[in-house]
């Protein structure tokens, strides 16, 4: 009987080697596997290309994991905010490079990576020092710039719900980018507020199929970006 | 600043004179800053249903602290609510949604845009700055209709129209009406155009700040 579930956020990191590229899920606070994230500092894999959105918050989850110089580089839209410091400080030292994606092309690159599909053509960057050096093409009178995949070895990922065979649901605006990621990882690790029975979840109701996921660990009170950041915590 | 305070419009008259170029039932979404004030201003009788590049569709009104859900964010990454109708999804079909077509009208800040419809919103390209361009690439290049609201100068009264964007681009030709606490300016063929004085403003005013060809209204 297919059982993914794995007994610890230790143990479902244990084997990121150094030098991998790992996604992690999350949109700012919302979604962001912090305990996975703890874990992989716990772990201590460096040199680290890790994917998402932004850079992390404050010194906890994955500021933490940047600030501890464990990344070498970092592939996101927006990697500064109102309480982003760790990064900033890092990349006006030449400590950790940057690779710039607009977020809808990073979302859709990551979506091609899943999908098998290893270039697509959008209007967004046309114009635009982002697209310099970038393949571009015509379709019905309109300029496209090509964009390549972008796959990982490991997603962390969370997620609401989840069953033993992987099927996952979200919470509201937490779902951002963990869907996409899931599909696009070699090795998917998914931190779930709850564990369920096979069955629990209608079928209708499933957002990432359990064939995008290989394991889940339970982790069924997550701590919350934004209220480590107003109680001061760092990590480690 | 007391004379230019007495004339033209606030950030709250630019945002109310905003919605009323949204017709009924659109798809809309709201840059951070002055556009977000848009939403406190829906003409009597329209409704708007406010996309967040995040995924959702049906964004309403900040919670009282606390009723907030931690998981239930805008793109700005502020606590919001869901209206009776609201849907949730990912950042594939979110910007799908916007790449796509499928959005009406994107109100957007901006530094600079030009005579031509080009914006520059989204970096200085100062030295040693860090790059950060979240969505407004692509929805400068996928929603329909691009509106700006912006002061019509810098803080240190530098034109923000322009013949030129010196600022990286955003996105070429792509701005079709711009509000700011002067006027109402379209973006035209032949370059800008009043098409609405603020109260108190003289077209004279306005073409003395800005810093391209500006047709005067009619």
């Amino acid at each position: 009987m297919i059982n993914k579930q794995v007994s610890s956020v230790a143990s479902a990191v244990a084997d990121i080697p150094d030098g991998a590229t790992v996604m992690v899920g999350g949109f700012g606070a919302s979604g962001s596997p912090i305990e996975l994230i703890h874990a992989l500092i716990d772990h201590g894999a460096k040199d680290l290309t890790v994917i998402n959105n932004n850079t992390g918050n404050g010194e906890v989850g994955l500021a933490a994991l940047i600030g501890n110089r464990q990344v070498r580089k970092m592939i996101c839209s927006f990697p500064r905010s109102s309480q982003s410091k760790v990064f900033p400080e890092l990349y006006k030292e030449g400590l950790i490079e940057l690779e710039l994606v607009p977020q809808g092309t990073l979302a859709e690159r990551i979506r091609a990576a899943g999908a098998g599909i290893p270039a697509f053509f959008t209007p967004t960057t046309v114009g635009t020092v982002l697209a310099e050096g970038k393949e571009t093409r015509d379709f019905d009178g309109r300029s496209y710039v090509m964009e390549p995949w972008l796959k990982a070895d490991f997603a962390l990922i969370k997620c609401e719900t989840a069953d033993p065979v992987g099927n996952l649901t979200y919470n509201k605006t937490a779902r951002n980018f963990n869907p996409l990621m899931c599909m696009a990882a070699t090795t998917t690790i998914v931190q779930t507020r709850k564990l369920v029975k096979s069955g629990d979840i209608d079928p209708e109701h499933v957002i990432t199929p359990g064939i995008f996921v290989n394991r889940v660990v339970e982790v069924s009170d997550p701590v919350h970006e934004d209220t480590l950041i107003a109680e001061g915590r760092r990590y480690p | 600043m007391n004379a230019a305070a007495s004339t033209g419009w606030n950030r709250e008259q630019m945002a109310a004179r905003a919605a009323q170029d949204i017709p009924d039932g659109s798809y809309v979404n709201l840059g951070i800053g002055i556009p977000e004030l848009v939403a406190k201003f829906v003409p009597e009788g329209r409704e708007f249903i406010y996309h967040t590049e995040n995924g959702m569709l049906g964004m309403g009104p900040p919670p009282a602290e606390e009723e907030r859900d931690l998981d239930l964010m805008n793109a700005g990454k502020k606590y919001v609510t869901a209206v009776a109708g609201a849907a949730y999804f990912h950042h594939a079909d979110s910007f799908s949604m916007i790449r796509g077509g499928h959005i009406d009208v994107c109100v957007l800040g901006t530094m600079q845009v030009a005579a031509n419809g080009d914006i520059a919103n989204w970096s200085t390209g100062a030295p040693g700055a860090i790059p950060a361009v979240g969505g407004a690439m692509d929805l400068v290049q996928g929603v329909k209709k691009i509106y700006v609201i912006t002061q019509h100068t810098t803080k240190t009264g530098d034109p923000k129209l322009v013949e030129h964007c010196s600022y990286p681009l955003t996105g070429p030709g792509v701005v079709s009406r711009i509000y700011t606490d002067l006027a109402v300016v379209d973006v035209t063929p032949a370059g800008f155009r009043v098409v609405e004085l603020a109260p108190g403003i003289t077209f004279a005013e306005v073409e003395e700040k800005t810093g391209a060809q500006i047709l005067p209204p009619g």
